[in-house]
């Protein structure tokens, strides 16, 4: 029997944490890495009579994602309760919002492989995070941690548009630049800012409807989604082409062991009996909170790479590069606003700056030579008053001591000798001192020329300019 | 110093330098510590510190700083949080819970110098209605100890009914200041929601919760709610409204509506309507309306605060505080055996049914069908408003019953047939004693438009100053 061709269909639900200074519904501070149960105040232990107050702030990032997805905006939204029972879940229901979402259908662009996707974005919803398990540091008990109990988290599902691993890593990356772009959330994968929940069928191509799902939980990292979405579709084959059937089923991935199992979590229910939270008026999406929203919208990823293609004349993995971190493309905005050429400042970012962040362990915001330096490093090599070369050991010294490129060019007189006049007598006194290669020259033997371009070169200290070397070298070996 | 005095006598007696906030707390410290064995109105009395805000109320007297709550003795229902101050619902499940941070009603009324003299009893998280449902035993009803003093802030209305605090504090969600207020003879104001914060108050039925008070008379009841109400940004549900002030029309008129007064056996009729007599002898107009939904009222609310509970009561599950069972086998052992000691039937009884009502294939049956409900009875009083300025109704269908005669559930929730509606709707209502029917008190209820509060409280000064039912007090 010749194998069956199998088309796999996934869609993403990914947990964006906003970065707000407080929590979604208390006033207590929304932050990383303190020590267990800091950073909880009485309405995010859950304790008796306390009551939420909705964090403006998160409303305002959940529209401004909403804007940049062209995505519907619900004049009025509202939260509900998601009630289930699990120790890290302090009130024993979650604030989340069920059947009116603040952000309606959108769609997110991306590019794989050269060509351009568009992804449908079903809905976003606002929903508080709860706390976290400790399971590994108690024996035979469970350690509780509310620090992040509160946190705003925006839901974003996707629609089942997805149709391989690859494709979606693609769309979690451009929703991992996409919110960073927006400043509503810091990307931290590893401190959980951004996780995936992935849903995943295979179907065999060509079949309208649509297979049997499991739901993947909590991916945290670009390439466990990619491997994990792998694994479960060669599961679902493997079972379905055994003759089984794929049960609905959520499941969780195990990078160890590469594969998925079967969650067993009490924080699974059949029925989360959600209804309207009645400690919470609904939301009412004014037009002035529309405008505020709309006036933080900054370019997105794929406007820039389009106008980093077209109108910089940059290609496709120049652009890549440059618009994955929003603060690379900051950077690269910055250098070029000093007038030099896009062409060589990709190149710069891309080249000497990237490894030397790479080898200093720093990120691009933390870049000791600033943008305006980087561009008039570049105008100076434009403009011939230092070579390629030369600007290299410019860029060295700014990266280690500071200080401004022109003043070091000329402290240290790196200047290139382009007084026509003094390289011009050099140039005829290298020609004179060597006759013998003059004659070789002159019988046509051309690469002698590199001979008296590095003779002159070191003459000068590298500081002339190669291209004016080469004119006058060949004025004055052809003169008699 | 005599029990029952007004407020404003109180006030005018401190002032005088007649007796200090020491003295007068005392005083009623002492008809507690004398009557409350026997009424269990307190859950607790907390004497140090009601002494220690009598001394700071003499400091801030003598100062010339004191307002008309300065130096007042008060209590709290016990479902008000106060910080460093047992807080326990009157259930098993907060018998220790100690709450750091003040609700806001207390923290304000303390502000305006009130001396807290202790928590008053109540039904178990306020579902009741005869504060039988206490873990801490039943409260009981100052003019007949065999009878309830109503519920669910049973403790609060036998307390200011028997003289042993001048003013205290309750809440109503479907009745459970306006009954109690009727059952002990005293005047109690659930004002609309919104009014007044919710926040540190427990919640029961979110939607539905208001924060109230009882006093000897609507003049009384008007003070303490002035420092009560207001917005809170701790809650996002309480309203920006300016304060309540007295403020009625010379000529009312009031409506009788068809399905509270039909049906009034005898002696409770008659009393009733010669309560509504009074206010048109004082020129205000009875008018006959209906208000349809009336019946669908109960089963909704217990549908609605049902559900609701069901999910308010869900952080008590022995993780972080409150009563929590010993030697859990595993977490489903810890929630089980946890949550079955620690609530009592009654509790237990509307988390399941709240559960049931929202559990997906009923929530449409139920839920959804009762919430329709809600708006039909907001609808039938917003067109009521239309053709009268308030509605005059009994509170209860009789008056206080014997501790232990309604052992049904289902009974003791038709109780509520007439406070319930008004819930609903979230309006102000206002119960104040009207006469009496078999020596017990009987109480007379007006209910608003919403904020009118000023305009029950016309009307029922009025009435205070024509009769004087609330000036009658049980003897002992």
């Amino acid at each position: 029997m010749a194998a069956m061709d199998w088309e796999s269909v996934i869609g993403l639900e990914i947990h964006v944490q906003l970065a707000t200074r407080s929590k979604i519904f208390s006033g207590a501070e929304a932050a990383f890495g303190a020590p267990p149960n800091t950073r909880a105040c009485a309405v995010d232990l859950g304790m008796p009579g306390v009551l939420p107050v909705l964090n403006r702030e998160a409303v305002r990032m959940a529209l401004t994602f909403g804007l940049a997805i062209d995505a519907e905006i619900a004049r009025t939204c509202r939260f509900d309760r998601k009630n289930y029972f699990y120790p890290d879940l302090p009130k024993g229901y979650q604030i989340s919002q069920f059947d009116q979402p603040i952000v309606g259908a959108g769609v997110v662009e991306m590019e794989i492989d050269g060509a351009t996707r568009r992804i449908g974005i079903r809905r976003a919803h606002l929903e508080e995070d709860a706390g976290k398990s400790l399971h590994e540091d108690y024996a035979d008990m469970t350690g509780i941690d509310l620090n992040r109990a509160g946190t705003p988290l925006l839901e974003v599902v996707s629609e089942p548009d997805l149709r391989t691993p690859a494709e979606a890593e693609a769309f979690f990356r451009e929703m991992h630049a996409v919110v960073r772009y927006l400043g509503i959330c810091d990307g931290n994968l590893n401190e959980g800012s951004m996780r995936g929940d992935a849903n995943v069928s295979v179907r065999p191509r060509g079949q309208q409807r649509l297979g049997e799902r499991t739901e993947i939980k909590n991916l945290n990292s670009f390439r466990f989604l990619r491997q994990a979405i792998a694994h479960e579709i060669d599961r679902q084959i493997g079972v379905l082409e055994s003759g089984g059937g794929v049960v609905r089923e959520t499941r969780l991935y195990d990078p160890r062991a590469d594969e998925t199992r079967p969650m067993r979590g009490k924080e699974l229910s059949d029925d989360y009996r959600y209804f309207p939270d009645p400690d919470l008026l609904p939301v009412r999406v004014t037009s002035e909170l529309l405008a505020e929203a709309r006036a933080l919208v900054p370019e997105l990823p794929r406007a820039k790479r389009r106008r980093y293609r077209e109108d910089l004349g940059l290609s496709d993995s120049d652009t890549g590069f440059l618009t994955g971190d929003p603060d690379v493309a900051a950077y690269f905005e910055a250098t070029l606003a000093t007038g030099c050429g896009a062409k060589p400042a990709a190149n710069w970012i891309m080249d000497r700056v990237a490894a030397s962040l790479n080898r200093s362990g720093l990120d691009i915001s933390g870049c000791p030579v600033a943008p305006e330096q980087l561009g008039r490093l570049i105008a100076r090599i434009e403009e011939g008053v230092i070579s390629g070369k030369i600007a290299g050991t410019v860029f060295d010294v700014v990266w280690e001591e500071g200080g401004e490129v022109d003043a070091i060019i000329d402290a240290r007189g790196l200047r290139q000798v382009s007084d026509t006049g003094e390289l011009d007598r050099i140039v005829r006194q290298v020609v004179a001192d060597h006759p013998e290669q003059v004659e070789q020259f002159r019988a046509g033997k051309e690469k002698v020329l590199g001979f008296f371009v590095g003779r002159v070169m070191r003459e000068t200290g590298g500081k002339a300019d190669p291209r004016q070397v080469n004119v006058l070298l060949r004025d004055a070996l052809r003169a008699r | 110093m005599q029990p029952f005095a007004s407020i404003a006598d109180l006030g005018r007696g401190l002032a005088r330098g007649d007796y200090s906030a020491r003295e007068l707390a005392t005083f009623h410290l002492e008809r507690i510590a004398a009557a409350d064995d026997d009424l269990n109105a307190f859950i607790h009395v907390t004497q140090e510190r009601a002494l220690r805000a009598a001394d700071a109320a003499d400091r801030r007297i003598a100062r010339g700083e004191g307002g008309p709550l300065t130096g007042i003795p008060l209590a709290h229902k016990d479902i008000f949080c106060t910080e460093g101050v047992a807080t326990t619902c009157a259930s098993r499940m907060l018998a220790d819970f100690v709450p750091p941070y003040d609700a806001t009603v207390v923290a304000r009324l303390a502000a305006a110098g009130t001396v807290c003299l202790g928590k008053t009893n109540m039904d178990e998280f306020a579902m009741g209605s005869s504060s039988e449902t206490s873990w801490f035993g039943p409260a009981r009803n100052p003019w007949d100890r065999d009878r309830a003093p109503g519920g669910s802030s049973g403790g609060s209305a036998a307390a200011v009914g028997a003289g042993l605090v001048p003013c205290a504090t309750g809440t109503d969600t479907g009745g459970s200041i306006r009954q109690p207020a009727a059952f002990c003879g005293v005047t109690g104001l659930k004002p609309t929601y919104g009014r007044v914060s919710r926040y540190g108050m427990i919640a029961f039925a979110s939607s539905l919760d208001q924060g109230g008070a009882f006093g000897l008379s609507v003049e009384d009841v008007e003070t303490v709610l002035g420092a009560m109400e207001g917005h809170d940004p701790l809650d996002s549900t309480s309203a920006e409204r300016a304060p309540t002030r007295r403020n009625g029309a010379r000529s009312m008129r009031i409506g009788l509506p068809s399905e509270y007064w039909t049906g009034l056996a005898g002696d409770m009729g008659e009393c009733l309507l010669a309560a509504a007599k009074e206010l048109e002898a004082a020129g205000h107009a009875l008018v006959s309306h209906s208000l349809p939904h009336t019946d669908a009222a109960v089963p909704a609310y217990y549908v609605i605060a049902g559900a609701e509970a069901s999910a308010n009561l869900s952080r008590y599950d022995g993780v972080r505080f409150g009563f929590r069972a010993e030697d859990p086998a595993d977490l489903d052992d810890l929630y089980r055996r946890s949550r079955a000691a620690g609530f009592g039937t009654e509790v237990k009884r509307r988390i399941l049914t709240g559960t049931y009502t929202l559990s997906v294939g009923y929530y449409d049956a139920y839920y959804l069908k009762a919430q329709r409900v809600r708006r039909r009875i907001q609808q039938d009083f917003l067109e009521a408003f239309e053709e009268v300025d308030a509605i005059a109704a009994p509170v209860a269908p009789g008056p206080a019953f014997e501790l232990g005669a309604v052992d049904d559930p289902v009974a003791m929730y038709r109780q509520d047939v007439f406070t319930t509606p008004a819930s609903l709707a979230g309006l102000p209502a206002m119960s104040m004693p009207c006469g009496f029917v078999g020596g017990l008190p009987v109480g007379l209820q007006l209910i608003g438009p919403a904020f009118e509060e000023g305009r029950l409280l016309a009307l029922g000064h009025e009435f205070q100053r024509r009769t004087d039912w609330h000036r009658r007090h049980p003897e002992g």
